[in-house]
């Protein structure tokens, strides 16, 4: 009998069990590389099989498929089963998780060499969370995910699980990438300040030595600070990198400039500034998050006014925020009004723009709820730190290593190292 | 006046020709401060020794006006002529330009002769302080190198006349002696500009104080005063200048006159004290003493605490001119007259709910647009708590909601509690996953 079929007889028969997958699992693995030798005969193979029941088979199977070099036609055909394949298969693949990524990779590679992301964004975010085994795990998965929520332009998709709190992390590019296109992707969606959070976290992660998604995510980090908070200082939080605080100004030589020129609160300069620098602006695709930050200086500019001013003609604003005509200030104060960024109506009668104050008067029970659940999470959270700090504490490396770098013990603390080391 | 103080340079021409003007009148107001046109000389005779010299040539330095430009070269170079200082002679010389005629020429002759005689007295010296140091006398050594000091003091090398008064510390047995080794000291290091060195010998000389004379202990106040003008700490200087006792009298005349010490304490207590400490100010009747001297001072801080802005304002405003002459305060008197107006307009916003801008403008003798501008500056600075309703032209007082504003902070604090914590605790993991990494490599 030819060893592909009965390798199928064999899956088929040896799926239901959890000590039959097991041994199944091990047949597998031997006959890998007769998998792989043999690729082009594999799709009619696949048919024979059930995604949902035989899952574990038709991975490996569908692994060594995808895994041969491909044409865009054959891409064609195998696109749509993999698709069938993540939407139906059962925990059975978290066996040989190595597998799975590596399926979903190939489908997200192939996609993309389709040009149709957006046939992956779906498949993947199932399969995201089946190999998840909670909400704060990264996998792999994430970053590749985010990609293809990126390139299709769904922005909202990816959204939702950058809304989850991710604290497990097993390889750190995977979570560097996760961070960064995520940061894009709240760019993308104007959450500023969630953009800032997450390119922050790259920005300060522990390194080594630099990467380039860090470098990458600097810049952006630079004009991300400069639209939300109108400021942006260099220097990074001292429990930054040294690698990182070191060297990511000089890669990043224009974008501090930028924040420099911006914090001086001059448009012209700023615009000349932008103007003169242009390409490298283009060439490292940021110049619409560069012109936002110029725009944004109007909006610090009025926003400041209102701390100032009760009431301020719109001639007075366009001169005081160096606009053309009062008709732009208008716009400008009507968009901010719109947006919530400030409290004020416009006369147009006499062109008077009266600033109020804060309607907010926290009093109203949505804000209590939006204040108690705020407690709550941060009691969580606190708890969560609590728990990690004494996990550390207990923890066997951190006592050697601890113990190793103190050169004179206490006496207390005298047997602790030996102890651990025995 | 409201450009007076933004402008500088410039703005002075102008204050010359204004004083050209009405100077009859300004003469009656100023006695001795007020110097532009008048007194050069009525200013150098309240001073002696060095800074006299010094004071001259600076004033020179900074008029363009020729006339009082070569009056204070010339009385420079009579001054000089008195002592042996044939460095500075040249540069005066030089400064002249032969504008003022063949007797105040290069005098070569004087010159040789001085130094010369510098060249034989430094010989003596010298010769003199061997002798003691091999005696080993340690009063005799003292004289040596404090007569060291004296002479190089006398021609202008200072940087050698520091360093020799500073030698006779070793020798010093009284402190008697101590005292007089750190006047020296601060005498020579104010001439140089030095003044950090000014501070730490006045606390040296103000620990081995034990015999209370008022007078050293008013020229102590004075240097001190002085050091903290130069460190811009306006609100110490202030301090001190206040504590100088009159019995400084013109007992520190190669230093500084009474005069300026009612000037520059009462300017720099003007832009640093609350209504409180400028009210004992007016009360405190040792610095009174001062302030009779320059009656402009005087009424300038009384109208300061009485809210006559206007007049002490205006006051300001024709001082200015010969502040910006003085050669320790020139440099402060834009950053002080700031201070004085920020605060004047700070005052006079307090106690309203409401004001109106154009009476306001009145009373600062400015523009209601100009009031605007510095309104809008002292608010952004979070100076003034109020708003400025520009349709009426009224000026709000604001009063902040402490609710909300705790509402406010708490949320905020909360959200950065909350980010901090998370990405903390992925930092943490993240060290830990290279650290296993790295064990593992190592298995």
């Amino acid at each position: 009998m030819d060893p592909l079929e009965a390798l199928v007889a064999q899956i088929q028969g040896l799926s239901s069990t959890s000590s039959d997958v097991n041994r199944l699992h091990s047949i597998l693995k031997q006959a890998d590389d007769l998998l792989r030798s043999k690729s082009t005969r594999l799709p009619p193979l696949l048919t024979q099989l059930d995604p949902s029941i035989h899952s574990l088979g038709f991975l490996y199977i569908l692994d060594a498929y995808m895994t041969s070099p491909i044409t865009k036609t054959q891409a064609e055909t195998a696109v749509p089963i993999a698709t069938r394949f993540i939407v139906a298969c059962s925990d059975q693949i978290r066996l040989a998780p190595e597998k799975f990524l590596s399926v979903c990779r190939r489908l997200k590679d192939q996609v993309m060499l389709l040009e149709t992301p957006i046939r992956g964004v779906a498949p993947l975010f199932t399969a995201l969370r089946k190999v998840q085994v909670s909400a704060e795990h990264l996998t792999p998965l994430h970053s590749e995910f985010l990609l293809l929520c990126l390139l299709s332009k769904c922005y909202k998709t990816g959204l939702s699980i950058l809304d989850d709190d991710v604290f497990e992390v097993n390889h750190p590019r995977d979570f560097f990438l996760y961070c960064y296109y995520g940061g894009m992707i709240c760019i993308g969606m104007k959450c500023f300040q969630k953009a800032l959070d997450l390119l922050h976290n790259v920005v300060t992660a522990p390194m080594s030595v630099i990467n380039a998604i860090a470098v990458e995510a600097y810049k952006k980090y630079i004009l991300v600070s400069l639209i939300r908070n109108g400021q942006f200082s260099t220097s990074l939080p001292k429990y930054s990198s040294s690698a990182a605080q070191r060297n990511l100004k000089n890669f990043c030589q224009p974008y501090v400039e930028l924040a420099n020129t911006y914090g001086n609160g001059k448009i012209a300069e700023l615009e000349a500034f932008v103007k003169t620098n242009e390409e490298k602006f283009e060439s490292d695709s940021n110049l619409g998050l560069v012109k936002q930050a110029v725009s944004s200086m109007y909006k610090r500019n009025i926003q400041r006014l209102t701390q100032t001013y009760l009431t301020l003609s719109l001639q007075d604003i366009a001169n005081t925020v160096q606009l053309n005509s009062p008709k732009e200030a208008e716009m400008h104060v009507l968009q901010m009004i719109q947006d919530g960024e400030i409290y004020a109506t416009i006369n147009q009668k006499d062109g008077m723009v009266r600033f109020l104050e804060d309607p907010e008067q926290y009093k109203t029970c949505e804000m209590i709820e939006h204040i108690d659940s705020s407690i709550q999470r941060i009691m969580a959270l606190s708890r969560k730190l609590t728990a990690m700090d004494e996990q550390i504490s207990c923890d066997q490396l951190y006592l050697s290593k601890a113990g190793r770098e103190r050169q004179r013990y206490d006496f207390d603390d005298f047997d602790v190292p030996q102890k651990f080391n025995i | 006046m409201d450009g007076d103080d933004e402008t500088s340079g410039p703005m002075i021409d102008e204050f010359y020709a204004n004083g050209g003007a009405d100077d009859g009148d300004k003469r009656s107001r100023r006695a001795i401060m007020s110097g532009d046109q008048l007194d050069v000389e009525a200013y150098a005779a309240l001073y002696s020794g060095r800074t006299k010299i010094m004071r001259l040539i600076f004033i020179a330095d900074k008029m363009n006006n020729a006339t009082t430009q070569l009056e204070a070269l010339r009385m420079a170079y009579d001054e000089i002529k008195k002592g042996e200082n044939t460095q500075l002679f040249r540069e005066v010389v030089q400064k002249i330009d032969g504008r003022l005629g063949a007797s105040y020429g290069m005098d070569t002759a004087w010159c040789e002769a001085v130094d010369r005689r510098a060249e034989q007295k430094k010989e003596k010296l010298e010769n003199e302080l061997n002798a003691y140091r091999t005696n080993l006398i340690k009063e005799s050594i003292r004289m040596g190198y404090n007569d060291f000091g004296d002479f190089y003091y006398a021609h202008g090398q200072l940087g050698e006349a520091f360093k020799s008064y500073v030698r006779t510390r070793d020798y010093c047995t009284t402190s008697k002696h101590i005292i007089h080794m750190c006047m020296s000291a601060i005498l020579v290091s104010i001439e140089m500009g030095q003044f950090p060195h000014v501070t730490s010998y006045v606390s040296k000389a103000e620990q081995a104080l034990d015999v209370h004379d008022s007078i050293i202990v008013a020229k102590l106040r004075c240097a001190a005063g002085l050091a903290n003008l130069e460190a811009k700490k306006y609100k110490l200087a202030a301090r001190k200048f206040l504590e100088t006792g009159p019995e400084l009298g013109s007992h520190y005349n190669d230093v500084i006159a009474p005069q300026d010490v009612a000037t520059y304490g009462g300017l720099c207590a003007l832009a640093t004290f609350d209504r409180a400490e400028l009210k004992a100010i007016i009360d405190n009747s040792n610095f009174r003493n001062f302030l009779e001297l320059v009656p402009e001072v005087r009424e300038l801080i009384n109208d300061f605490y009485s809210s006559h802005y206007a007049s002490c304002l205006e006051y300001l405003g024709n001082l200015k001119a010969n502040l910006l002459l003085d050669i320790h305060l020139h440099d402060h008197v834009e950053t002080l007259y700031d201070q004085i107006r920020h605060k004047a307009l700070i005052q006079y916003t307090h106690p309203f709910v409401s004001v109106d801008l154009n009476m306001m403008a009145n009373a600062f003798k400015t523009t209601v647009a100009g009031l605007e501008k510095e309104l809008e500056a002292l608010i952004t600075d979070n100076q003034i708590q109020a708003r400025i309703d520009s349709h009426n032209k009224i000026l709000y007082a604001r009063h902040a909601d402490q609710r909300n504003a705790t509402f406010q902070r708490v949320l905020e604090t909360g959200r950065e509690f909350d980010r901090d914590v998370r990405s903390m605790l992925l930092r943490s993991n993240l060290i830990k996953h290279d650290y296993n990494l790295r064990a593992l490599r190592k298995l």
